[in-house]
């Protein structure tokens, strides 16, 4: 589905990514993990599109079609979602009409009739239970006010809203206390099957425990340095990431 | 002949045509006086520097219609609140129109100000109110000596009207030119409640200066909520000046929306005489190509224990310009005051200026103020995010826009007219999508 290769990528003439290969396969859980600043959350917002970035060299490709040149709101079009670790305000649109929005112009640009109101209102209703969302929740304004947690919750649940092919889950769990980091993965995990995939970005392997990948790969100083499955990241969590970074340098 | 010459060699036909025995004779004739010394205000002025009247005022205006004319209702209802039952005071090309308007005289005037200047029953609120706080510069001076005709409304005490008052002045463009100078009296009693919307609307291109004066009173624990569409037509300009004076306990809030005409001078003066009274100035402008809007207030606390908010949200694109200017005068009586004032600018294209402006004048010691100012872009991580949602790059702007100026519409009391107020915001930042809120 998301085929990454090479991906080299700087920002005012400071390389962060330099060379990255990944290869995420439909209906497969993707973790990157590493240390601050290693490029982990670049990497996810250059495959959602964003144009601060550079890419100097490589190619992203997304079911065989070079995306590299799309702007994002096309790579959303074709179900690319990203779910940002800092969330932003806009003040005076509700949750409900910012989503409508969303669901409404993507269909449209997929020559999708638009969504009847009656099936969107369920759709609402559904993925709210999912995530034990409160319904005054979502008639107030997008993440004006929210709690970290509830900034979180509300990207999950867009995502659910969106149903996209390719999850980018950027630093989900910061910000999550255990409970809703559990109704979290559970929504998620509901939301997993054969046709999608998921990549989750993180620190660390708590949210591994409940949202168990397939993949683990840890990204240090813009180069994916090993790959392995989700013992890896139990390996990590026991021994920090100094092991690793004498590994690669032997 | 240039327009002011023309205007004081009228003056002499118009005062004559004017029954002598007019109280306000003597006010119209020192005003002249007063305008024909002063002129037109110029660049020169500091309060004038970022506007300039020269392309407004090197036009040959008519400065009364020949004729009168008629306006079918259904040509101009879109113009109304016409989804809810409101008063309406209307005037076409400076004239009162009794066909569309809905006026009431029981237990409470919301009527003509040609009315009230000449009948005897009137007299005593004419003389204790009448250009009372108007200034005299010198294009309030120009509306005080050609003022005639303008809505009346005299609210008694604990009165609330029970739906907003609509006064609309219509351009027919019967006229190539034509200047309109309205005077609006507004006197609110003792704990008496009142909405007022008001607009200015050319029918036409052709070109109309309008030069407004109104006077407000809010006596002691008056609410008053003023809302100003100005969504004029490309060759339409305003200057309006609006004066407001308010006593113990009132409440006054005055919303500006700046979306259309020409050129577009906003004087909007507070004085908070009594203690406890809260004043709110408010504005949205949204503006393109070459239109120009000017916000000029002041806020003069008199009185301790006062409050006052403005927030004023620009966005600017094109090569239009705006200006800011807002002051606020704490006098050396008005202990604990609160006065805010905030000021937001969004310059989208490169070509647009607003040049802003926030002076504090403080003689008081125990007072809260402040005042913030913001020139600035769309924030970029704002947009990726919303368009990463599957919204495209224009929705995207649009979304921000309106959030930018949502502080501004969150505190408009009339829902039909928030309703209105969100189209025109969404019809002019180009996008049809469904943000509705």
């Amino acid at each position: 589905m998301l085929k990454v290769k090479n991906l080299h990528a700087s920002v005012d003439d400071k390389e962060i990514l330099k060379g990255v290969n990944l290869e995420v396969n439909a209906g497969e859980v993707h973790a990157i993990m590493g240390p601050n600043g290693s490029g982990k959350s670049t990497l996810a917002a250059i495959i959602a599109g964003k144009d601060t970035f550079e890419v100097t060299q490589g190619e992203i490709t997304f079911n065989g079609e070079d995306i590299s040149e799309l702007d994002p709101e096309e790579r959303a079009h074709k179900g690319i979602f990203l779910s940002f670790q800092y969330p932003v305000e806009i003040p005076g649109v509700s949750v409900t009409n910012f989503i409508k929005t969303a669901i409404k112009e993507t269909r449209r640009a997929n020559e999708e009739e638009d969504m009847p109101a009656s099936e969107f209102l369920k759709l609402i209703k559904e993925k709210a239970d999912l995530l034990a969302i409160d319904r005054k929740f979502l008639s107030r304004s997008l993440n004006e006010g929210f709690s970290g947690g509830e900034k979180k919750r509300n990207e999950i649940f867009q995502m659910a809203m969106m149903n996209p092919k390719l999850s980018i889950m950027d630093e989900t769990d910061s910000g999550l206390d255990i409970d809703a980091l559990k109704i979290v993965a559970k929504g998620v995990n509901k939301l997993k099957n054969k046709d999608n995939a998921i990549l989750v970005i993180t620190h660390y392997q708590r949210l591994l425990e409940h949202l168990v990948p397939d993949f683990v790969h840890i990204l240090i100083d813009g180069i994916i340095v090993k790959t392995g499955t989700k013992e890896l990241a139990y390996e990590l969590e026991e021994k920090g990431y100094d092991w690793i970074k004498e590994e690669v340098k032997t | 002949m240039n327009l002011k010459d023309k205007l004081v060699s009228s003056f002499l036909a118009f005062d004559d045509y004017l029954e002598d025995s007019s109280p306000i004779h003597d006010i119209r004739n020192k005003a002249i006086k007063i305008f024909e010394n002063k002129g037109f205000p110029t660049k020169k002025e500091e309060a004038w520097k970022y506007t300039s009247l020269n392309p407004i005022v090197n036009k040959d205006y008519s400065i009364f219609p020949k004729k009168e004319s008629s306006i079918e209702f259904k040509d101009v209802k879109r113009f109304f609140l016409h989804d809810i039952d409101t008063y309406k005071i209307v005037f076409i090309d400076g004239i009162y129109s009794s066909y569309l308007s809905e006026t009431i005289h029981d237990n409470m005037d919301i009527c003509l100000l040609s009315a009230a200047l000449k009948k005897p029953k009137y007299r005593a609120v004419i003389e204790v109110y009448y250009n009372k706080i108007a200034e005299n510069d010198s294009l309030t001076s120009l509306n005080t000596a050609f003022a005639k005709e303008g809505a009346y409304i005299y609210i008694p005490k604990h009165k609330e009207v029970e739906k907003p008052i609509e006064i609309i002045n219509f351009a027919t463009g019967n006229e190539a030119a034509l200047m309109m100078q309205p005077r609006n009296l507004i006197v609110v009693g003792e704990n008496a409640h009142v909405q007022i919307i008001e607009r200015h609307q050319s029918l036409s291109e052709n070109a109309v200066f309008t030069n407004s004066v109104t006077e407000i009173f809010a006596e002691k624990r008056a609410y008053i909520d003023y809302y100003k569409i100005q969504n004029d037509a490309s060759n339409a300009s305003l200057i309006d000046n609006t004066y407001i004076k308010q006593e113990e306990e009132s409440h006054c809030s005055v919303h500006t929306f700046s979306f259309g005409g020409n050129l577009t001078r906003n004087n909007l003066k507070f004085y908070q005489h009594g203690e406890h009274c809260d004043s709110t100035l408010k504005g949205i402008t949204i503006i393109e190509n070459k239109q120009h809007v000017d916000h000029s207030t002041l806020v003069r606390h008199i009185a301790p224990n006062c409050e006052s908010h403005q927030d004023y949200k620009g966005l600017y694109a094109d090569s239009s310009t705006g200006v800011f200017n807002g002051k606020i005068v704490v006098e050396k009586d008005a202990q604990k005051t609160n006065a805010f004032q905030q000021n937001n600018n969004i310059l989208i294209d490169d070509k647009a200026t607003i040049n802003a402006k926030p002076q504090l004048e403080i003689f008081a010691d125990d007072v809260k103020c402040s005042h913030g100012c913001t020139i600035g872009q769309f924030n970029e991580d704002a947009l990726f995010y919303i368009r990463t949602r599957g919204i495209a790059k224009k929705e995207a702007q649009a979304l921000l826009m309106y959030a930018f100026a949502n502080t501004v519409l969150e505190s408009v009391k009339i829902p039909e007219l928030k309703v209105r107020i969100n189209k025109l915001i969404a019809k002019k930042i180009g996008v049809s999508i469904g943000f509705n809120i």
